[in-house]
């Protein structure tokens, strides 16, 4: 692994440390039928989803019918009043989501979290995919498993679907924060599967609202970005402008309809975890369906009867931010000390918003190899959603693994693992 | 292209070079000491002096001996031209452009770095210098291999021809310099064995004895001199690295805006037309010495003029722009 570069980078560590991410041999496999149920689910989601957004960013009937409190969507961190009343290309806003799913002791699939920013692994997916049909062909002959490969070809469909410009003629290209970024590797694997350029911030410019590259024989129009960098960090004019990595005007050029993103800026409040306690509302308000995977039961520290609940019950609980991702900031209830919960008990106090808890799940056991024998460890799954003319699920997506024994923390930042997971036909 | 990516491959391309260009130079002086040992002496000195550094090698070792100058150049990360710091160098440009270049090309800077430094901690290299250093530029001839099996011959792979020719070129001028300084007072006491076995070490340390033999029948340092700088078939030879650099450049040219040659083109065809006109006798009479740092001031400045016309676009490549405000922020 270390020969092919699969690699990702682990902040605080050493500088540009990278590390691989551990994989483990035996697949996970998901039977047609329940694979038709996660599918319907996650296109249910991803409809409602963007619904959501065009109407918090528009008219915000959801919010003047009180279904989803207007103080709790507008306070998010990762609400931005940059994108009020903007008209997006082809309406859609979410056009890349990773939705972590969780299943419990019964079978039951749970959606954990809901991330419509930048969700990373899908390369891991496409790589696990390649070492397995290595190691095990005959295995995986035999099995039927359906193909994950096309994804990078359906990617680029939905991002040149986006181009203000003819379809065939449209550039696109997959902005990166640079190679010290923890998916760098993702963000250049994902560029030469499509056969575009990945840029950096600063090989962009902005000249007259529209956007160009710098190459070798002068300056390219770009039409359409697949950005993974954050809205914070996306143009130091619009959002924080101490960015660097970003590109000055680009969000004017985008407000002017000269360029595509995707996602589109904003999103992320449709992944605040706070908001996330509300989407079985907001799955009922939109398309008046009861949502097909339920959340994960969830309490919102803001509100005072939860929050009492959370603080009488922490050792059972999972606490979350409600801006974090990677696993980075959260308490684990079962496994933490007094001091780690006296910590956050004192955060959620000072910061209420800024928390939620669910209670800790006993979370589904996969084999995994252990020194040669099998050892059962904690999994999750990450499916991968693409919006573009139409909802397309990747059958399969990252089993991500806790590899220390009893842990439930399977965020590759905090040492977990993936697996590769087999999606059989019907 | 990218200009970014450009210039990252001008650069891995310059760097995995210049570590075989150092790998050579040590394996050949290996030879030389090991088989004239006593008219040669122990001359480990000039090899710093052909790669630079001399100051920061007397700080950190003292006196130039085989194995202190064998880690210099070789594992020292202080050291920017050794041949570790060459590959991490290289691999880093390498990552930093993997979805320009094949997987192949990244999985061998990748390899490459990853050899070396296993072997930096142990003694493998001073013990088995001969193995180390020819697994060395094995190394280096398999990723221009995979490069030219893998990889579009298209702008991308011209930027990697361009960056390797001009490191090749500088490198066989410095080999060649230093290595013709000390033999040629030698020389003068009309070839003995022991000449001929120190000027047939200075052609394998270009791998160009055995073409050499093919051209010529005996060795003498102006022969020797002729077929490094002037030849026109041999890979290695200044005349050679410096028309393919030239084509590369013509190739990477077309299709720019302005039709009349870029700056890099011109510094660089004059460069060319010397070497195609020159004669041997004409520049050793000239003085071979001062021939070749002119030769390397004048590399240095079609370097200048590559990064100055490629790396740093500010006009669009078609429609003309309103306003030229290319100032703001950037």
């Amino acid at each position: 692994m270390y020969r092919m570069g699969i690699t990702f980078a682990v902040y605080g560590g050493a500088e540009g440390a990278e590390k691989i991410l551990p994989f483990d041999i035996i697949p996970r496999i998901i039977d047609a039928s329940e694979w038709n149920k996660i599918e319907q689910g996650l296109k249910q989601r991803g409809h409602a989803i963007n619904l959501f957004l065009a109407d918090i960013y528009g008219k915000q009937r959801i919010l003047s019918e009180k279904i989803v409190p207007r103080e709790l969507v507008l306070s998010a961190p990762t609400y931005r009043p940059q994108c009020v009343g903007l008209t997006v290309p082809r309406g859609i806003w979410n056009h890349i989501s990773g939705t972590d799913l969780i299943r419990d002791e019964t079978g039951q699939f749970y959606v954990l979290e809901d991330n419509v920013r930048c969700p990373s692994g899908v390369s891991y997916v496409l790589e696990n995919r390649r070492i397995l049909k290595r190691a095990l062909p005959q295995v995986f002959d035999a099995s039927r498993v359906r193909a994950v490969d096309d994804y990078p070809s359906r990617l680029l469909n939905v991002l040149e679907f986006l181009a203000p410009t003819p379809m065939d003629s449209a550039v696109t290209v997959v902005l990166t924060p640079g190679m010290y970024n923890s998916a760098y590797f993702e963000h250049a694997f994902l560029a030469q599967q499509m056969g575009i350029e990945l840029v950096e911030g600063r090989d962009l410019l902005v000249i007259d609202d529209a956007v160009y590259m710098r190459n070798t024989r002068g300056l390219e129009r770009v039409d359409v970005i697949y950005r993974r960098i954050d809205d914070d960090f996306l143009d130091p004019l619009a959002f924080r402008s101490d960015s660097l990595l970003g590109v000055p005007g680009l969000m004017r050029a985008y407000q002017a309809g000269n360029v595509a993103l995707a996602n589109a800026p904003g999103t992320g409040v449709a992944d605040d975890k706070a908001v996330y306690a509300y989407m079985p509302k907001i799955i009922k308000y939109y398309l008046g369906e009861e949502p097909l995977i339920p959340n994960v039961p969830t309490y919102l520290c803001g509100e005072k009867r939860d929050r009492d609940y959370v603080i009488a019950n922490m050792e059972n609980m999972v606490i979350k931010a409600t801006d974090g991702s990677g696993g980075y900031g959260m308490l684990v209830g079962p496994t933490s000390t007094a001091s780690d919960r006296a910590l956050f008990r004192e955060k959620i106090t000072a910061h209420p918003r800024q928390y939620i808890a669910q209670p800790a799940m006993s979370l589904s056991r996969a084999p995994v190899l252990v020194e040669g024998h099998f050892e059962g460890r904690h999994v999750d799954l990450r499916p991968y959603v693409l919006y573009g003319q139409e909802i397309y699920v990747l059958p399969g997506g990252l089993t991500r693994v806790a590899l220390k024994r009893d842990s439930l923390v399977v965020n590759s930042s905090q040492g977990g693992g993936s697996k590769d997971t087999w999606v059989l036909q019907s | 292209m990218l200009s970014r990516v450009a210039e990252s491959i001008y650069w891995m391309s310059r760097y995995l070079e210049r570590a075989e260009s150092v790998a050579r130079l040590v394996d050949v002086n290996l030879h030389l000491t090991l088989d004239a040992a006593a008219d040669y002496g122990d001359q480990w000195e000039p090899l710093i002096d052909t790669v630079g550094g001399q100051p920061l090698f007397a700080g950190r070792y003292g006196v130039a001996e085989r194995d202190s100058v064998m880690r210099f150049l070789t594992f020292d990360r202080e050291n920017p031209n050794s041949i570790l710091s060459c590959a991490w160098k290289a691999r880093e440009n390498a990552r930093s452009v993997r979805d320009t270049i094949s997987s192949e090309m990244w999985e061998q800077a990748n390899r490459f770095y990853a050899f070396l430094k296993g072997y930096a901690e142990s003694d493998y290299a001073l013990m088995n210098p001969h193995d180390f250093y020819t697994e060395v530029k094995m190394a280096t001839h398999l990723f221009d291999g995979i490069a030219d099996a893998t990889m579009s011959h298209g702008d991308a792979w011209h930027f990697l021809r361009l960056g390797e020719m001009v490191e090749r070129a500088d490198k066989t001028s410095r080999i060649l310099d230093v290595k013709y300084f000390i033999l040629l007072p030698r020389w003068q006491g009309i070839g003995s064995t022991v000449d001929s076995i120190q000027w047939a070490a200075l052609l394998k340390s270009a791998s160009a004895f055995e073409m050499y033999r093919k051209k010529y029948k005996s060795i003498s340092p102006a022969k020797v001199a002729d077929f490094l700088i002037l030849n026109r078939e041999f890979p290695r030879a200044i005349r050679w690295c410096l028309d393919q650099a030239a084509e590369s450049l013509q190739c990477l040219s077309t299709g720019m805006r302005q039709s009349a040659p870029n700056q890099a083109e011109r510094r660089l065809g004059r460069l060319v037309s010397e070497l195609h006109y020159a004669r041997i006798e004409e520049v050793i009479s000239r003085g071979l010495h001062e021939f070749l740092e002119d030769l390397q001031g004048y590399l240095s400045s079609v370097h200048e003029a590559i990064a100055e016309t490629f790396f740093s676009a500010t006009l669009p490549l078609t429609e003309p722009v309103k306003s030229v405000a290319l100032g703001g922020g950037q």
